[in-house]
């Protein structure tokens, strides 16, 4: 396989045709932060915490780095003052919606974001698709899905699925960076076998 | 529901999961809604996972997951329609069929959506009743209008 040289943070590094600017950089050390991302899956692209700036023939761009493949001569820079501005800017709107996630707190001290200018919009997930992906591309049970789009798009788990494989999985619980996720398995547990205490009262 | 004709759908397609748009927008058109028992079907025969039917369905405001009206009623909303009066077009169809925006009567008659913008507003106010444009309506006309459909 061919070997493709670029630079990363002003180090030569050596890649392999067809990685991506994350897997290279991690072979070298260096950090690139990553929300959306997971060995196992296809990469998405969806959090875009991972947005390095690309120089190509004298011109910059803005790309996420777990889906652009390296290319000769390229230089990426992982740390430059704009990407640092726009992943403070992504982590104010992630953390307006989940603000007690332990992965997002941690990243918002180390990019050093203090307050969340964004209206507070509880919905403790930040649709990075990991439980999505992971339930249909490794488990291949596609118990898990989004529903509706732009503002209202959540995700689900199909009930009639998830009764018969997720209570002996659970394996995406783990993988998710907020807690978004268990709670939904838990509501939709709870609407499909509501506890004894909670049946309603036969009419009389 | 017309289960015939929607087996017919289905298995022309049978086993093709790419053709699932389709065969979603050809249910749509013969039943006006997709109904549970539909999209489990699909799901079977097209070899589609169900969660994926209903991350399509759910996407697209071309399908429904509750039963729709016999009759599709859509009010421009956009600004030129707005300034010109669809809210009190609006409010003279709540009044006669009893919908709101996004609402279906209880005897599946109308069903009232709002639309952003027709792309006529000098027609402004806009009404579209199964594909048929009112334009200039007045509120009063509007309800004589729907005094049509049955």
């Amino acid at each position: 396989m061919s070997e493709i040289l670029l630079q990363i943070d002003g180090r030569e590094v050596k890649a392999e045709e067809g990685m991506t600017i994350l897997e290279a950089s991690r072979t070298v050390g260096i950090d690139i932060p990553t929300l959306c991302y997971h060995e196992k899956l296809e990469p998405y692209g969806a959090c875009r915490i991972c947005t390095v700036e690309v120089e190509t023939r004298g011109r910059t761009h803005l790309v996420a780095a777990c889906l652009y493949p390296v290319e000769e001569n390229l230089v990426v820079r992982t740390r430059s003052e704009k990407v640092i501005k726009i992943r403070k800017m992504l982590l104010e709107l992630m953390l307006a919606h989940a603000p007690e996630a332990g992965v997002l707190q941690d990243l918002a001290q180390e990019y050093g974001v203090r307050e969340v200018r964004f209206e507070k919009e509880p919905s403790f997930c930040i649709l990075c698709g990991l439980c999505v992906r992971y339930c249909a591309e490794v488990k291949k049970k596609n118990a898990i899905g989004f529903v509706d789009r732009g503002v209202r798009r959540e995700v689900s788990f199909i009930p009639e699925i998830a009764s018969k494989e997720c209570r002996n999985c659970k394996e995406c619980f783990s993988l998710c960076p907020t807690e978004a996720l268990q709670a939904r398995f838990l509501l939709t547990e709870a609407l499909m076998s509501p506890s004894p205490s909670f049946e309603p009262k036969s009419e009389e | 529901m017309d289960d015939d004709k929607i087996d017919k759908i289905i298995n022309k397609y049978q086993g093709d999961a790419s053709s699932l748009i389709q065969v979603l927008l050809e249910i749509q058109r013969e039943n006006r809604w997709l109904p549970k028992e539909v999209l489990e079907k699909v799901s079977k025969k097209l070899k589609v996972p169900l969660s994926q039917i209903q991350h399509i369905a759910t996407f697209y405001k071309a399908f429904s997951l509750v039963p729709r009206g016999r009759h599709e009623i859509h009010v421009c909303t956009g600004t030129a329609c707005h300034v010109r009066g669809a809210p009190r077009i609006l409010d003279a169809i709540h009044r006669t069929t009893g919908v709101g925006p996004g609402e279906t009567d209880s005897d599946l008659k109308f069903s009232l959506e709002t639309v952003n913008c027709l792309g006529c507003c000098a027609m402004g106010p806009v009404m579209v009743v199964d594909g048929k444009h009112h334009g200039k309506i007045a509120p009063a006309k509007a309800e004589d209008v729907l005094k049509n459909y049955d």
